[in-house]
């Protein structure tokens, strides 16, 4: 059984971190996992923004990159939610290819899914006794479904305070080439996003995308605040850390 | 004002907006209580979930089904003694309403709530003629007085805030009036009353026409539409090609849907049927009733495998109100008539001039929420995907983007120019990284950076510490579980039969 991370871009170039972090909370259950090195990125960028052809080429290279693999999983919704929901349109017209994005899509799991509905745990012995709040990315919760999951998780967290967001599902304003494009709308966006999350006064932001904690997190940064952004598996793996006394 | 102005696009629409602290809020406060008015609402219901599915199937069906319904609508209606007319274009709406309203020699028309007529600028056509367009529902009637456009589907003046509409009317008065709800409601009333009795027609939208009868249902909070529809001698109803359902059976369902997508109401406060004009034992009603029905760009989508599904739009406006654009920059700024999600998608398919209407397509974060409030699950987020699509083969995006995701597509397509476009990366950012950040506002950085802070790219990647991780994560590695092994060979297996049914 060939279970293989796929680290996606972001968090392979800017926050591997993350990825880390996922692989060894994994191995904690027996999970003998590889990183097929061919894998580059899921082609979203040029998709959303109209360049099918190209996100064709970054479609096709992870494809073959993972074609051997039986599980595939990915610490983002987003990237997963792009395998999964616009891979068909993608190769509406290219039948041999569509089969073979079909059969990607099939063993393609986000992080949360893959450990609360395939490895069925939900409570993974973490300690955290801080203050969160979850900021739900919109392409896992609404392309994905991945809704509960992460709650669930969360949830279990010894210690652990789970302080409500308001206006939660509202998107960041990061939607990839759009927080370049349209930058004005985006930054008032994530400016707003930001405010509530200090609202919170919680301690640690926590959420299952980096392109959209990249984007509250530089946010809060560049306000000055000392919120902590963090990626769901970072906060549960240094949680697992915590309760077996290595932190 | 009012008018589009193209001149200016929608980067620059956007900045008005966002440089416009009175509508930000007026907006902000409108649609947040809209929306958790309807959340509310479809929570209350319980099977929420149902209802969308079967509002998706009837729209879905009759839309396959158009010409059918749409035959038999005009044979019934004609039937019971309504005209109807045909236009293909706005332009050709425009003349078939002034041929009514010159035939009748009307001085004065009283409107309720109509989309299509903002699609057809009628009120400016008629007022070129000398013929007095009086709006009457009190959101379009604040909007014509300040000259404006309606900013929003179902509250026209949602960009207003009181102050403001009490300010215009005091204008219109002649006295000061204060900022108080019922003071200006009751200011509108008295002011239309005398309109609504001195008009020689009453010109109405249509909510929903019913093939198996004829008739069509209008939904109204303020009784104006049925004030349109009784007083005037002769009425004229402006519809779009698509507002067909099949039954009064299929009404129920829109009758439930629509009003809680939009308000969060179990109902319209409102709901007139009309089944053709004034009958001989009827006691009000039109002596005359005039029907245009509006393709204008519709009968193109039909067909689209893309694009079909956006005529099962039923105008409820519920993904305005859930839309995180829609929320900072208000309906002006997208510069059409239909605005939020719904317009960006409209607006590029109903107008022919791509080089001005194409870029709408941007004004969207892709984020979902447009089509998770929709009432008839449109998918809305896709279809901007494809009209973006769209800009990119007609050769409508800029240079410097077209060679961005030709590099783009370079790197990622292989292995080797991926690991080398990361390199050059981490090789070029040493002067601009601090700390694993970069502050600096250069090149595809400078809005970024003006309100955020951007990661640097990791010294080392995941890739370069792959080896190290796993051969430490091998070392360490402990005993699959017999039942999580168990259950992932389940899953595997599950795969492989469906591959081979």
């Amino acid at each position: 059984m060939k279970v293989s991370l796929f680290a996606t871009c972001l968090s392979d170039a800017f926050y591997p971190r993350v990825t880390e972090a996922m692989a060894r909370l994994l191995a904690r259950y027996g999970i003998r996992l590889d990183f097929p090195s061919a894998q580059t990125c899921c082609g979203q960028p040029a998709f959303n923004s109209g360049y099918w052809d190209e996100a064709k080429g970054a479609a096709l290279q992870l494809i073959d990159a993972f074609a051997d693999s039986d599980f595939v999983i990915a610490p983002s919704g987003s990237c997963i939610g792009m395998i999964h929901h616009h891979y068909p349109s993608l190769f509406k017209d290219d039948p041999a290819g569509l089969a073979k994005a079909r059969a990607l899509a099939e063993k393609s799991y986000e992080f949360t899914q893959f450990l609360v509905n395939v490895l069925d745990v939900k409570d993974v012995g973490a300690k955290f006794p801080h203050r969160v709040t979850y900021h739900p990315s919109c392409h896992g919760a609404r392309l994905l479904g991945v809704k509960d999951e992460p709650l669930e998780l969360l949830q279990h967290v010894h210690g652990l305070e789970l302080l409500p967001l308001p206006f939660a599902e509202d998107c960041c304003g990061f939607g990839g080439t759009f927080s370049i494009k349209l930058s004005e709308v985006s930054a008032a966006m994530v400016t707003e996003k930001a405010e509530h999350v200090i609202d919170t006064q919680a301690e640690v932001l926590v959420g299952l995308d980096m392109g959209c904690l990249m984007n509250i997190g530089g946010r809060l940064r560049h306000q000055g605040t000392s919120i902590r952004v963090m990626h769901l598996a970072e906060l549960l793996y240094e949680g697992v850390c915590r309760a077996d006394g290595r932190i | 004002m009012g008018g589009f102005n193209p001149a200016v696009k929608l980067e620059e629409r956007i900045r008005q907006a966002l440089n416009d602290e009175f509508l930000r809020n007026a907006v902000k406060f409108t649609t947040g209580r809209l929306r958790s008015s309807k959340q509310q609402a479809a929570e209350q219901m319980g099977n929420w979930e149902e209802w969308r599915e079967r509002g998706r199937q009837i729209r879905l069906h009759t839309i396959a089904h158009l010409d059918y319904y749409l035959n038999q609508f005009v044979q019934n209606l004609r039937e019971a003694g309504g005209y109807v007319h045909f236009a293909s274009t706005a332009q050709e709406a425009v003349e078939i309403a002034m041929q009514i309203m010159e035939e009748k020699q009307a001085k004065s028309v009283v409107k309720s709530k109509s989309m299509v007529s903002e699609e057809l600028h009628l009120n400016d056509a008629m007022a070129a003629k000398g013929i007095e367009p009086v709006e009457t529902d009190l959101g379009e009637y604040i909007i014509q007085l300040a000259g404006e456009t309606p900013s929003h589907i179902l509250a026209p003046a949602i960009h207003k805030n009181r102050q403001q509409i009490a300010d215009l009317f005091s204008e219109i008065g002649g006295e000061k009036l204060p900022a108080d709800t019922a003071v200006l409601a009751g200011f509108a009333r008295s002011q239309l009353r005398e309109k609504f009795l001195q008009a020689d027609i009453g010109m109405t939208g249509c909510n929903f026409a019913i093939a198996e009868s004829g008739s069509f249902v209008l939904f109204s909070n303020e009784g104006n539409a049925r004030m349109c529809s009784t007083v005037p001698r002769t009425q004229i109803t402006l519809m779009g090609m698509e507002r067909i359902i099949p039954s009064w059976e299929d009404l129920e369902v829109m009758a439930a849907i629509l009003p809680r997508a939009a308000t969060g109401q179990k109902l319209t406060v409102y709901m007139s049927a009309i089944n053709g004009p004034k009958r001989a034992a009827d006691g009000d009603g039109p002596d005359e009733l005039h029907v245009i029905i509006l393709d204008n760009g519709r009968s193109q989508q039909l067909g689209d495998p893309e694009f079909q599904e956006v005529l099962n739009c039923i105008r409820c406006g519920a993904c305005l109100n859930a839309c995180p654009v829609y929320r900072h920059i208000g309906g002006h700024a997208y510069g059409w008539v239909y605005s939020g999600p719904i317009g960006a998608v409209l607006t590029p398919l109903l107008n022919e001039d791509q080089d001005q209407w194409g870029e709408v397509a941007n004004a969207s974060s892709l984020c979902g929420a447009c089509y998770e409030a929709c009432p008839v699950k449109i998918p809305l987020h896709d279809m901007l995907v494809y009209l973006r699509r769209r800009n990119v083969e007609a050769g409508r995006t800029d240079a410097t983007e077209r060679l961005g995701m030709k590099t783009y597509k370079v790197a990622v397509s292989s292995q080797r120019f991926y690991q080398l476009a990361l390199k050059l990366g981490q090789f070029g950012q040493k002067p601009l990284a601090r700390n694993g950040e970069i502050t600096a506002k250069v090149g595809p950085l400078e809005a970024w950076n003006r309100l955020r802070v951007a990661p640097a790219l990791a010294k080392k990647s995941f890739r370069d510490s792959w080896k190290e991780l796993d051969m430490e994560l091998q070392h360490e590695l402990v005993e699959l579980k017999p039942e999580t092994k168990a259950r992932m060979e389940a899953i595997l297996r599950k795969r492989g039969n469906s591959h081979e049914n």
